[in-house]
């Protein structure tokens, strides 16, 4: 910024006139937008079209009748039902998680920041058996809760822990720089009120970075209904219980049954771009919020 | 003495442990199992996994992916960038939204996108099939599809921080008589090549541990169309278990890589990287 200022005016020297700068058009407009477009066109929004158009091929009474069968709607239902589980089970621990880093001294402090990353790298292949490795009934963890009566594999449950793996980050990354941003001041008032932590906590804090918290749990969910990798391995896979919305339109797919597959897919198209538009509303608001205040 | 803004030593230790429990459970102990498991039966075995013929076609194809992907929409990325930062046009807040779409697509709608598309009973399937180039269940739907999955990483990374830069820099080199490449090589590139490493890194991360988009179009031929994840899946459903963790264990390892090199550009690179999101 102070490099360009201390450049000479355009225009040359003869005009002398260093006070009104003539802008200079920035170039590439064309070519770069051309690039763009084009690869998001052939790559993106060619590829969505199809599902889109394909399904409304189908016409209404046979898309409602392949996209709500019964088998279908037990597959939303544990997509969706997993997700949400898992994604409020991250607004806890990924709140708690993104607190401890941010406002507390712990040796090995740098290392359990760095492996929040882990699920954002790791091969949701890799994640899904390894899970399974330590949750089944043979594993490290799974064997001495099997032996209390808590099974966490090939159920259920199972769905809701890798989606839990798959989710956290999202939770700890989008609250930890709100919660480092607030200054203390607000809580030193507070406290000097008379105000316990926990008040503080309820009432000051938490209002801070409850849209943050929102945007992180509704990515976590967002990522969670359409997760596949991490979930199939230790699913169980079993068709009306433990069979997510991705497995399905895989199997009707590997049967040919393309119609089933592809308004299975619209519908959760559908609701990922809901989603979206549910997140680009709460960060917007988020935003003018901020600025007003 | 009890500061007013923070908590009790016992709750704060307490809190500290909780997280900490949490951590280990949910990420640690995976991560160890993966290289446990695939040492499990010594190094020869490990060894004998990976250079398997059908383990080595799939780390070759993996590769070979990855060097497709992660230059092509690096330079979309920088494209899209350069247009939506340095520029200002109507529908430009919708562009950025659409560039991330691919984030909220479940990678198996992703895989049966192009099945629509390039299969048999496909859009451009019956002329594909008459030309006699085949897409489906080879490596160019491979490719397409991990291109998909990865489409907006670099994008993401480099617009928040170009826009944070602001022009004044291109608009100085441009007074001066420089030409559009000659700019963005000299002036815009050097001040955003660590965040444009960094949205790399993500991508081919990405790119080689991609599974079910890739899975759904792969066609899962041994030796030929199984990438390294989709041989993974192979080999554990096979109970091949140390062969299945010993590939595995070789994409944790670029896992881990990848976070490595995050952090020390987070740490050597703060200012430069700052306007990214994570």
């Amino acid at each position: 910024m102070a490099t360009a200022s201390a450049l000479p005016a355009p225009g040359g020297a003869g005009r002398r006139k260093p006070i009104f700068r003539r802008r200079v058009a920035m170039p590439g407009l064309g070519l770069t937008l051309g690039v763009t477009l084009l690869w998001l066109g052939l790559l993106v929004l060619l590829p969505i079209a199809a599902v889109i158009v394909r399904s409304l091929g189908l016409g209404p009474a046979h898309f409602a009748e392949v996209a709500l069968s019964a088998r279908a709607l037990a597959a939303y239902r544990l997509s969706f039902g997993a997700a949400l589980a898992a994604a409020a089970i991250n607004g806890v621990f990924g709140l708690l998680i993104a607190w401890v880093l941010v406002r507390y001294d712990f040796p090995g402090k740098r290392l359990a920041g760095a492996l929040v990353d882990l699920p954002f790298a790791l091969p949701t292949a890799v994640a899904g058996i390894a899970l399974t490795a330590i949750y089944a009934n043979t594993g490290i963890v799974g064997g001495p809760l099997g032996k209390i009566g808590i099974t966490l594999a090939y159920n259920p449950a199972g769905v809701v822990l890798a989606l839990i793996f798959i989710g956290l980050p999202f939770v700890v990354r989008t609250v930890e720089p709100v919660l480092a941003d607030l200054g203390q001041d607000i809580e030193e008032a507070a406290a000097t009120l008379g105000a316990s932590r926990l008040i503080v906590f309820r009432r000051v804090l938490l209002p801070e970075i409850l849209p943050a918290l929102l945007t992180g749990f509704a990515l976590a969910f967002a990522r969670g209904v359409g997760e596949y990798g991490s979930v199939i391995f230790i699913a169980g896979n079993m068709p009306f219980r433990s069979e997510i919305a991705p497995l399905l339109i895989v199997t009707q797919l590997e049967q040919f049954d393309y119609e089933g597959a592809t308004a299975i897919a619209a519908v959760m198209l559908v609701v990922s771009f809901a989603m979206l538009a549910v997140i680009n509303l709460i960060q917007a608001r988020e935003r003018t919020w901020r600025n007003g205040g | 003495m009890k500061s007013a803004t923070t908590e009790a030593r016992g709750i704060r230790a307490l809190l500290i442990g909780l997280a900490l429990v949490w951590l280990a459970l949910i990420i640690l102990l995976p991560l160890l199992a993966v290289f446990a498991q695939a040492f499990d039966k010594g190094f020869a075995t490990f060894w004998a996994a990976i250079v398997e013929p059908d383990a080595l076609a799939a780390i070759r194809l993996t590769l070979l992916t990855a060097i497709i992907v992660v230059p092509l929409n690096c330079v979309f990325g920088m494209c899209a960038a350069w247009a939506i930062s340095k520029h200002d046009f109507r529908g430009r807040d919708l562009l950025t939204t659409l560039i991330d779409l691919p984030f909220s697509v479940s990678p198996v709608v992703a895989g049966l996108m192009f099945v629509l598309l390039f299969g048999a009973n496909g859009w451009f399937g019956p002329w594909l099939i008459a030309h006699g180039v085949r897409i489906m269940f080879a490596v160019p739907a491979i490719v397409i599809a991990t291109a998909f999955v990865t489409f907006p990483y670099v994008a993401r990374e480099l617009i928040p921080l170009m826009s944070a830069q602001g022009k004044a820099e291109e608009e100085a080199a441009l007074t001066l008589g420089a030409g559009f490449f000659q700019t963005f090589w000299h002036v815009t590139l050097p001040n955003i090549r660590w965040g444009l490493l960094y949205g790399v890194l993500l991508t081919n991360a990405r790119a080689m541990g991609e599974f079910g988009a890739v899975s759904v179009v792969s066609g899962h031929i041994r030796g030929l169309t199984d990438t390294m994840p989709l041989h993974v899946e192979v080999l554990y459903n096979e109970y091949n278990f140390v062969g299945a963790f010993a590939v595995a264990s070789l994409l944790a390892a670029l896992a881990l890589v990848t976070l490595a090199a995050k952090a020390l550009l987070e740490w050597r690179h703060r200012d430069s990287i700052a306007a990214s999101g994570h």
